[in-house]
């Protein structure tokens, strides 16, 4: 047989892709519950980190059920679904290319040491790729109590800052409404913050720190419509 | 599928010893043949993340070889090069998966550097170079040599990195904290270490180590 003819050379070529493609597919559905579930939990660990619980991954299912009292799903700032699983699976991703009254988005209501504490998803853009994070605010659905923050792919040392202390530590007791009207929070020029709704930015990370700045007025808004009628 | 015959040297005979020995030293695949340094540099902040790349490493290039090996009388040489990259690529992707489903938190560190073992130039480079020729176990053995020999590089850089960049080992705290400065105490941590260039110093104080050792390697004028 001579391998080097074309006959030859194409049948070996399909064989090779077909033989490839049967075993990778085999591996990613084998594989993809496993995977869900860590991806789950990771969220359910970050979810409880911005109200200050700090748990294992293993650990963050049982804890989740036992702080996280309600996930209701809001939209244009009414309640309209109840059911947990439905809020913990939206794919902020995907929701957050609806204009941001009309988007369909969870709202995780916890309850820590007997205060209640309100946790929002938040999503938007960074400089290379998505950043997101959580917000939790008090009972009065206005004062924040801590917020976290992650990202895709943002210059590490610079953009990447933001999930670091230095950058989410400020963020505990600002404010995002106003006497009722809502305000948001803005990340501003390094060194400049001051007051109840502004945060210093990351010197560097220009981009990245605007990207949470809009990422925050445009999640926080349907939320602040929420909060006036609580 | 027709030499496998004059094959009757023993499996750990002195040449084949040397297929694992000699790229730990002599012919180490960074610090003398100076490839794969870009991993070297990205994931050697922290020990943990270097000793994973490591094993995928050479998981991925042990069974490369072993398969480029037992089909090399088969594979068309005119795609040669297009087989050896479906195969290095089906394998990271199949590390990748159960990275992600069974080291979870690790995946997330490596983050695309495992993907990016699919261009690590000593893969390829073995392929071509040895699997091609040989018969399957000293492709094993060549593999499991070279992916050592790249894997020591990473866990020594690694370990300094941790080490002066953030005190510890392998998460684990060595330095006192009362040594620290902002305790009271002489000593902070060099942050400079957390940066690639340091990766590349590194790297660059080892080869000099081993030149200084051996010096058959150092080239003439």
């Amino acid at each position: 047989m001579n391998v080097n003819s074309n006959a030859y050379t194409y049948t070996f070529a399909t064989v090779m892709v077909v033989l490839v493609a049967v075993l990778l597919s085999g591996a990613s559905l084998g594989l993809k519950s496993k995977q869900a579930s860590n991806i789950s939990q990771e969220k359910k660990q970050s979810i409880l980190a911005s109200i200050g619980i700090e748990v294992d991954r293993s650990e963050s299912d049982a804890a989740f059920g036992e702080y996280i009292k309600q996930s209701l799903t809001l939209r244009g700032g009414s309640v309209v679904s109840e059911d947990a699983s439905a809020a913990f699976d939206i794919d902020m991703a995907a929701a957050i290319k609806a204009g941001n009254m009309d988007r369909s988005v969870p709202l995780y209501v916890a309850d820590k040491h007997g205060d209640t504490y309100y946790i929002i998803p938040m999503r938007g853009k960074g400089l290379w790729g998505p950043v997101w994070g959580y917000l939790a605010l008090e009972s009065d659905g206005n004062t924040v109590v801590g917020a976290t923050f992650d990202h895709k792919s943002e210059t590490p040392g610079l953009g990447a800052e933001i999930t670091m202390p230095m950058f989410t530590e400020q963020f505990p007791g600002k404010k995002i409404s106003e006497a009722g009207m809502f305000k948001s929070i803005s990340v501003v020029k390094a060194g400049t913050s001051a007051g109840d709704y502004a945060v210093d930015g990351i010197s560097g990370g220009t981009i990245t720190s605007n990207g949470v700045n809009d990422m925050l007025t445009d999640c926080l808004a349907p939320y602040a419509e929420y909060f006036k009628n609580i | 599928m027709s030499t496998e015959v004059k094959q009757k040297e023993s499996l750990f005979s002195k040449k084949n010893q040397r297929l694992l020995s000699d790229p730990f030293n002599d012919n180490n695949p960074i610090t003398v043949q100076v490839l794969g340094i870009c991993s070297a540099l990205a994931i050697t902040v922290k020990l943990e993340p270097a000793i994973v790349m490591s094993l995928s490493v050479m998981f991925v290039l042990a069974a490369g070889n072993v398969i480029i090996s037992l089909i090399r009388n088969l594979i068309p040489n005119r795609i040669r090069i297009i087989v050896q990259l479906v195969v290095v690529a089906s394998l990271v992707i199949l590390v990748d998966q159960f990275l992600k489903a069974y080291a979870y938190d690790v995946s997330k560190q490596l983050s695309v550097f495992v993907g990016l073992i699919i261009t690590n130039c000593i893969i390829m480079g073995r392929f071509e170079a040895f699997a091609l020729g040989n018969g399957p176990w000293k492709a094993f053995m060549d593999g499991i040599g070279n992916s050592i020999g790249y894997g020591v590089i990473l866990i020594a850089v690694a370990f300094f990195r941790e080490l002066l960049g953030s005190g510890a080992l392998l998460g684990f705290q060595v330095i006192p904290d009362s040594w620290y400065i902002t305790n009271g105490g002489f000593y902070a941590n060099n942050g400079f270490f957390l940066f690639p260039p340091m990766a590349l110093i590194v790297v660059g104080l080892i080869i000099w180590a081993q030149r200084a050792k051996n010096t058959k390697l150092i080239e003439e004028k």
